[in-house]
């Protein structure tokens, strides 16, 4: 039974860090009041970044780094589109997406089928052995501690730095952060690279060690997951955690009541994860007075310094 | 979520080219244009990977005679009929839609061009132009279960399947009936991820079975992400569609590999001779369609002169993997002692046999 909890808390941390990475990213963007729908392909360009770095380079660590600017590069185009060129954000993300589902698919072409060296989860001699401890906390990907700094890099810099308090301000009313004299759109660009930076990454973290391999479309709609997962935790990012480990964990459940030959429908237990996230992360977040003070006023509108 | 992937806008390109040229008539020596429709990109390994093989290994068959081209990521629905159509339209004039939910652009792209021949992988309808063809996956399946139960040690042998429909089950039971053929005791777990292809979920899904104690690992989903888990995890696996030692070079026992090119070439020769007809083929071991992957070296001879054995003995008809008594997991007989199931009976499996945990998922 210890047994078994381990190794489910394992593969929980393992399956919910692809979530933490891109949805910690897209929280900043959407605190700085930018709504960028493009996570998916984001992740998949970040992912095909990587894989191809660490095919051709043999150093798995330099893709990550690949992938991480990969998925930064893609987002400036965002950036560029929405902030300097104010098109519509929503239909710039989806736009993006869709680019970087495409794009992926065309660049990782020759490198469908290569089979890399993967990151592997950490060995650490005798912290990792110890019984039960050992597994729990120092055996994980190199991915899962990197997830961990980053919600704590996060947190601590959207709440507890004057930077973050002006991130945050921007997201609220840009044009009371313009008055006082803050670079709205030099803000905002800077938020929109660290989400494409953190889906990247995220992207990166699944070809590199999650299912380290290259394939179209690897990432199967985890940037749209992403996404919902920031509205539901009302853009807090430790419920953004709790959201990623949770689907994870549900997930995970699910697939072991199969295997023990529970008599539930498989369809009713592939849903759970999906509703058992979206049902907690909305009774953890249903204050509806706290969902207004959360959520970023300006999400999703354009600025411009004359208005 | 897919987009149109570079060969599919060059097709387009192509295809709007054409009808600025116009298509010349068909004369006697010139190459028979042949296309395929297929759901997936190529890739490397899978379902598709499969029939392209299949696809150049027919164009090499018959250099000169055919010019082929093929349409890949092409999504079931109104895209196929779309695609499908502007392939007859530009002079393809036998067209292969190698999925299952290509059934009906299918027939209906094929009313609207009576003089040009389609063939349709996996379905059931036909028409005075449209042939349909299929294997009999679960015979590779069996074998693979007779591998599967001569390796296990902890009698635990662990299938990630995609979605609960006859076809899938179809092989669960038969790779179960393989199994414990040779190890009564040996049972199947099964993982439904309802889906055909999410790396990370088949993965997942992997490595439950073998925290719940499977060391063989087996799939019907379409990446090869449970190779490379059974690779990393140091468990066997077994390979399907194509041959995946590659990823796991220690991993892998054998695969069951689909082989259409064979059967590709005999109809395009048909065609260019003027002799095709709308055939219904269920080909299996016999027609060279499901062929076993060379086997790990770790499989002992006499494991794999059994199995060689056994699919002689399948494909000249002397044995079917489901040949009575045969029970599902509830205890109730199936089929009485020495009867060998229909094709009918086969293609609507709605129930485990013993041997099986769990209970199958509802389908309707």
């Amino acid at each position: 039974m210890i047994e078994h909890a381990i190794t489910l808390f394992a593969l929980t941390l393992a399956a919910g860090t692809v979530l933490v990475f891109a949805a910690l990213g897209e929280l900043v963007t959407e605190k700085a009041g930018v709504l960028n729908l493009g996570v998916e392909g984001m992740m998949l360009v970040g992912a095909v970044a990587a894989f191809i770095v660490a095919d051709q380079t043999g150093h798995a660590w330099l893709g990550a780094l690949a992938g991480t600017l990969a998925g930064a590069a893609l987002s400036l185009i965002f950036a560029v589109l929405t902030l300097s060129l104010l098109a519509n954000q929503v239909a710039a993300g989806l736009a993006l997406s869709l680019f970087g589902i495409g794009l992926s698919a065309f660049t990782g072409l020759s490198h469908v089928g290569h089979v890399i060296d993967p990151i592997a989860p950490l060995a650490l001699p005798g912290l990792s052995d110890l019984p039960v401890i050992g597994r729990l906390l120092f055996a994980h990907s190199p991915f899962v501690y990197l997830s961990l700094l980053l919600f704590a890099l996060v947190q601590w810099f959207l709440f507890g730095t004057r930077a973050g308090l002006v991130l945050r301000a921007i997201g609220e009313s840009p044009q009371s952060a313009h008055a006082i004299g803050h670079k709205v759109i030099a803000v905002r660009y800077g938020a929109v690279t660290f989400g494409g930076a953190c889906a990247g990454l995220g992207g990166a973290y699944m070809a590199l060690a999650y299912a380290p391999m290259w394939t179209e479309g690897m990432t199967a709609g985890r940037g749209w997951i992403a996404l919902a997962l920031v509205v539901f935790a009302n853009w807090k990012p430790w419920r953004v955690l709790a959201g990623a480990y949770l689907f994870g964990a549900v997930t995970l459940v699910q697939f072991q009541a199969q295997a023990m030959g529970v008599d539930v429908p498989s369809q009713f237990l592939a849903m759970l994860p999906y509703a058992a996230t979206i049902i907690v992360l909305a009774l953890i977040s249903r204050d509806a007075v706290a969902i207004r003070r959360n959520a970023p006023a300006s999400l999703g509108r354009a600025f411009h310094a004359d208005d | 979520m897919s987009v149109l992937s570079p060969k599919s806008v060059l097709f387009t390109m192509l295809a709007v080219l054409a009808g600025l040229v116009s298509v010349s008539a068909i004369a006697a020596d010139t190459p028979l244009k042949v296309g395929f429709v297929y759901v997936s990109p190529v890739g490397d390994a899978g379902w598709t990977s499969q029939h392209d093989a299949a696809r150049r290994e027919m164009e090499k068959a018959l250099a000169g005679k055919v010019v082929t081209k093929y349409v890949e990521n092409v999504p079931e629905g109104a895209d196929a009929e779309r695609v499908i159509r502007e392939l007859a339209q530009s002079g393809y004039q036998l067209i292969f839609t190698t999925s299952f939910g290509y059934m009906n652009p299918t027939i209906k792209v094929a009313k609207q061009f009576p003089k040009t021949y389609f063939e349709h992988a996996t379905g059931y309808k036909t028409d005075k132009n449209v042939g349909i063809y299929n294997a009999r996956f679960y015979e590779g399946r069996y074998l693979a279960g007779i591998v599967a139960g001569k390796m296990t040690k902890s009698n635990i042998a662990g299938y990630v399947a995609a979605f609960p429909i006859p076809e899938v089950v179809m092989g669960i039971n038969a790779f179960t009936r393989g199994m414990r053929s040779v190890n009564p005791n040996a049972v199947t777990k099964v993982v439904w991820v309802n889906t055909w292809y999410d790396p990370g979920r088949e993965r997942e899904a992997a490595d439950t079975l073998i925290s719940q104690g499977a060391d063989v690992l087996t799939n019907h989903t379409d990446s090869t992400a449970v190779m490379q888990d059974a690779e990393a995890k140091k468990v066997y696996a077994i390979a399907y569609h194509s041959d995946m030692s590659k990823y796991g070079p220690h991993a892998q026992l054998t695969a069951v590999t689909h082989q259409w090119g064979a059967y590709y070439t005999k109809e395009v020769q048909a065609a260019i001779d003027g002799k095709w007809k709308p055939g219904s083929i269920w080909g299996g071991i016999r027609e060279g369609m499901i062929r076993m992957a060379p086997f790990n070296p770790v499989v002992p001879k006499d494991v794999q002169d059994l199995v060689n054995r056994t699919a002689a003995d399948i494909a000249s008809g002397k044995f079917h993997p489901f040949t009575g008594p045969l029970s599902d997991n509830d205890g109730h007989e199936r089929l009485a002692a020495g009867k060998v199931i229909s094709d009918d009976a086969l293609l609507k499996m709605d129930y485990y046999v013993e041997g099986v945990q769990g209970k199958l998922p509802a389908t309707k």
